[in-house]
């Protein structure tokens, strides 16, 4: 297959993705799709770096897997912590940062 | 062949990520996530990277989502809490951006001129892909960002620990057993900017404490103003 | 430097260095030493000025004239500023009588001010003023007129404040400066004026261009001499700036003395003299200033005959004196304002000096009402005050009546319009007659009231507790200012020093200038006034004689007036007060003067400050300026304030909408 739909395929998900961060109110959702993101530009990354025969691309696609796990990580021990306050799981709740 | 495969893992990937974003409740998007990425290590496959494809499968789908399970599951798949808040005008706007989001992007990798563009990519060797190639990348060109990615991956292992921490004092106002000491010694406030801007004039429940580290990673929310 | 020169900086230098020395180290010196400090250095001056006169003297008429500077102060925009001084016969008079009458009241004050706490602070005030005087008199530019002339006001402010736990005295002394500083401004307006034209602050080199640039008449130097005139007025408080006269004799005696009889109220006269040759050239100026002087006259003497406090009564009479010489050098006679000017210095310190006396005899009252029969009590006191009087009404042969007589026969024999001067002047004469005998007769003739009894007895009354004279209010005694104890003549001998050298001045210093006989003043200040077309007009003789006499009758009829309705029928005196009370009423509240500036100038500025205060700043500063910005900024803040929703998600929307942007923006770049 040509790189071309490849890349297409990669911003269709990219695009799914963004609009599910802006339209779901769970943070774990909003994780998953931030996921989603990322998996895009991995296949982006990935598309190019056959495009121009370098395993380059397939490194930082890599490097970007690992990325994507710390913040997982963290971010799903954030939820952990907010839920264990008993607070609703809602991004629409943490209100705090209003200026 | 690898035309009918590309459809199939592509339309499966997209698919997967449609379910992510549409479904309802939070366990069945990480399941089509988790077929979702199943689908990307297939397009991989295709793209000549199979140790990528590997570790997306074994690192992504195997090991971060059964943690993304995991916490569902402890968390609680509560439905999407129904109300709208801020929901009416953002969907539409999203949809838009979105939208124009995808175009630019089309535009930007297909009409941007590439000459490869249009070809399967220059032709390559049989090790294209292999894990000795990527590792001999890794152990020499890329040793610094490797050698970055695993500091990396033990902070997030630590910080993963202090926030899964259970310290004591930490309950509801009924559930307060007895008085600690931190009782005394908590802060009068969190530095929160509700607070400095005078949105909140005392702690949010103030039973409940907030211990420094608490303090800086959890955003203390709150349902009065 | 010549020694012309020499002396003429010492004269100027000495009282400076005896101010700083009391200044700083006075308290170091016991009992009356830093009154013989300030009196010491007053001498040296004296000395040198009478160098100074002697080294004139010398040379020969025309170089009678020098100019001394000590450096530039700037030169640059057409403006030479230069610390110089003008020694000619003009300044060399003025600081041989200042200096002179200076150190007498300085010897005067050793004692009078003992047991006053403030007594070094005392004598470095009163040498600062001489200093300030002197300079004031020795200027040889505008630049250094100026300077003096506000330092003068400065030190008159201090010394009339001396006893500054008194609110009177604060009140009076505020109350001088204000309306000095109204002169000080008439006086540098009108520099600026003349300095436009005349290109240069000195004065030889002014007034030689003055004659160049300015036509007869000229408007600007019209203005110009008016605003100076101004600043005349106010120092020598002539109406309309006169109110701050009498109040400031909540002064010590000898500051009303030496600044408001001899000194500082002379240097308006000193400036029309100095500045005769542009007055020469704006009759309308000149005429202004003779006019005011007549008023001013005529005015104060009919409010001398109807206050009750001694020293006002005084203070009204030098401001009649005043009169006299601002309108005799405005008309041309500056020889006889300036002899006038000197006699005046004597006569006035004199009874300055006598009435502390009697002050200091009643325990610190100053009401006529309460005094009477001193004569016994204080001979020596009572003497020099008739003689003071005699000399002040103008009879002959003592030097006031030489040196009226000579202003008023100068000023009728400019002919014309000065008529009326002229017949206003034998009028004020006679008033002045009228009140000088009425102070007199009313405290030393009569019954001796308790405290002459008292004095008799040899014991000097003592008050049970210190009341301010103006007020009558009871003043705390441990601020120790003014000295409990009071001093009087009879039993000090440096007040009698002073008083008899100037009695002795008062009586002989007719012989300088006696008609048809001696000229010494005349020749003496020709120099100086060689360019002035009045100055060697010689009255007929007739003219001459005929002054004599009425002036001897006029001064003779007031003096027995007074006789008759204060000694001979008391009875007279409460009998015309009723039948012409309203006019009593006019000359007891002064004309109303006071009033007639409080609602002219001080209420319409209370009334702008008010309004500024609670319209304006409130308002407009507050509201509108401050308040506004701020409220521009709060509300800018604010709408920027509404982007910080804190919902997550917007903030994500915020970053999808940007580099959407971004990207549109790098693909249409392309």
């Amino acid at each position: 297959m040509d790189i071309g739909w490849f890349l297409a395929v990669s911003a269709l998900i990219f695009t799914i993705g963004a609009a599910g961060v802006l339209t779901r109110r769970s943070p774990l959702v909003i994780l998953l799709c931030l996921e989603l993101m990322l998996n895009a530009a991995n296949l982006a990354l990935i598309a190019f770096a056959r495009m121009h025969g370098s395993q380059e691309g397939q490194v930082f696609a890599l490097i970007v897997m690992v990325v994507a796990a710390c913040e997982v990580t963290i971010g799903l021990g954030i939820i952990v912590a907010v839920n264990r306050r008993r607070l609703p799981i809602d991004v629409d709740e943490m209100q705090e940062l209003q200026g | 062949m690898g035309e009918v495969l590309f459809f199939v893992a592509g339309m499966g990937a997209v698919a997967g990520a449609i379910g992510v974003v549409i479904m309802r409740n939070p366990f069945y998007s990480v399941l089509a996530l988790v077929s979702h990425l199943l689908s990307l290590a297939a397009l991989f496959l295709l793209l000549r990277a199979e140790f990528i494809a590997a570790a997306q499968v074994i690192v992504y789908a195997g090991a971060v989502m059964v943690l993304y399970v995991f916490v569902v599951a402890y968390v609680g798949g509560q439905d999407e809490p129904i109300g709208p808040r801020a929901g009416a005008g953002l969907k539409a706007i999203s949809a838009v951006f979105g939208a124009a989001l995808f175009v630019e992007l089309c535009i930007a990798t297909l009409g941007s001129g590439l000459q490869l563009i249009d070809t399967p990519g220059t032709p390559v060797g049989a090790s294209f892909g292999s894990p000795a190639e990527i590792g001999t990348l890794l152990l020499t060109k890329f040793l610094l960002s490797f050698e970055i990615a695993s500091f990396l991956l033990l902070i997030a292992a630590v910080g993963a620990v202090v926030l899964a921490r259970r310290r004591g004092g930490v309950s509801a106002a009924e559930e307060q057993a007895r008085y600690s000491a931190m009782d005394v010694l908590r802060p009068a406030s969190t530095g929160t900017m509700a607070e400095a801007v005078g949105a909140r004039h005392t702690l949010p429940e103030a039973t409940v404490t907030t211990t420094p580290e608490e303090a800086e990673d959890a955003p203390t929310g709150g349902r009065d103003r | 430097m010549t020694s012309l020169e020499l002396f003429a900086w010492l004269t100027l230098l000495f009282p400076l260095a005896g101010c700083v020395a009391l200044a700083l180290a006075g308290r170091s010196l016991p009992g009356r030493g830093p009154g013989w400090v300030g009196t010491g250095a007053l001498a040296l001056s004296f000395a040198s000025a009478v160098g100074a006169l002697l080294a004139l003297l010398a040379e020969d008429h025309e170089h009678r004239q020098a100019v001394a500077v000590a450096w530039d102060y700037a030169d640059s925009v057409g403006i030479d500023a230069q610390l110089s001084l003008l020694v000619d016969p003009l300044s060399v008079f003025m600081i041989v009588v200042v200096s002179g009458v200076s150190m007498l009241i300085h010897l005067y004050s050793i004692s009078y001010l003992d047991s006053d706490r403030g007594y070094v602070r005392f004598f470095a005030y009163l040498n600062y003023f001489v200093f300030s005087m002197l300079l004031l008199v020795l200027a040889g530019n505008f630049l250094v007129l100026i300077i003096g002339w506000a330092f003068v006001g400065a030190a008159s402010y201090l010394l009339i404040s001396f006893w500054y736990r008194r609110t009177t005295a604060t009140g009076a002394g505020i109350k001088a400066f204000i309306i000095n500083v109204l002169g000080d401004v008439g006086l540098v307006l009108g520099t600026f004026f003349i300095f436009r034209h005349v290109g240069t602050l000195d004065f030889v080199g002014a007034f030689e261009n003055a004659r160049e640039e300015f036509s007869r008449g000229d408007a600007d130097l019209t203005a110009g001499l008016i605003l100076l005139l101004v600043g005349a007025f106010a120092k020598s408080a002539q109406i309309p700036l006169h109110t701050w006269l009498p109040d400031a004799m909540e002064g010590p005696t000898p500051v009303s003395a030496l600044i408001h009889a001899a000194t500082m109220v002379t240097a308006g006269v000193y400036l029309i003299a100095r500045m005769h040759p542009l007055f020469e050239l704006a009759p309308t100026a000149a005429a202004v200033g003779a006019i005011i002087g007549c008023l001013t006259l005529l005015v104060a003497a009919t409010i001398a005959i109807a206050v009750t406090d001694l020293k006002r009564v005084i203070a009204y009479s030098t401001m009649s004196q005043i009169g006299y010489m601002i309108m005799a050098v405005s008309a041309g006679a500056y020889a006889a304002g300036l002899f006038h000017l000197m006699t005046h210095a004597f006569f006035k310190a004199l009874l300055f000096m006598a009435a502390g006396s009697v002050i200091a005899a009643m325990a610190g009252m100053q009401d006529l009402n309460r005094m009477g029969g001193f004569k016994r009590a204080m001979p020596f006191t009572f003497g020099c005050m008739v003689i003071g009087g005699l000399a002040l009404a103008g009879v002959p042969p003592l030097s006031g009546f030489f040196s009226k007589d000579e202003i008023l026969l100068l000023v009728g024999d400019r002919g014309g319009w000065h008529w009326i001067l002229y017949a206003a002047g034998y009028l004020g004469a006679f008033l002045t007659g009228i009140y000088t005998f009425r102070m007199i007769f009313r405290a030393f003739l009569g019954e001796p009231v308790t405290e002459a009894r008292e004095l008799e007895q040899g014991h000097l009354h003592h008050a049970e507790a210190p009341t301010n004279p103006a007020t009558g209010e009871v003043e705390d005694a441990d601020v120790g200012f003014p000295g409990p104890e009071h001093q009087i003549a009879e039993r000090e001998s440096t007040m009698k020093l002073a008083m008899g050298a100037l009695a002795l001045l008062a009586i002989v210093g007719g012989a300088l200038q006696i008609p048809h006989a001696t000229h010494v003043i005349h020749d003496f200040l020709e120099p100086t006034f060689a360019d002035s077309t009045h100055y060697a007009s010689k009255p007929s003789k007739a003219h001459i004689n005929r002054g004599l006499v009425i002036g001897t009758l006029v001064a003779l009829a007031g003096i027995a007036i007074a006789y008759l309705v204060w000694v001979k029928r008391p009875q007279l005196a409460t009998a015309a007060r009723a039948r012409l009370a309203p006019v009593h009423r006019l000359l007891v509240n002064k004309w109303y003067f006071d009033e007639l500036i409080d609602a002219l100038v001080t209420r319409p500025a209370q009334w702008f400050g008010a309004w500024a205060q609670q319209t304006f700043e409130r308002v407009f500063v507050n509201g509108l300026l401050v308040g506004g910005t701020t409220g521009v900024v709060r509300v800018g803040s604010s709408a920027v304030r509404a982007a910080q929703t804190g919902f997550l998600r917007y903030y994500a929307l915020l970053i999808v909408v940007g580099m959407v942007a971004l990207a549109f923006y790098f693909l249409l770049a392309t």
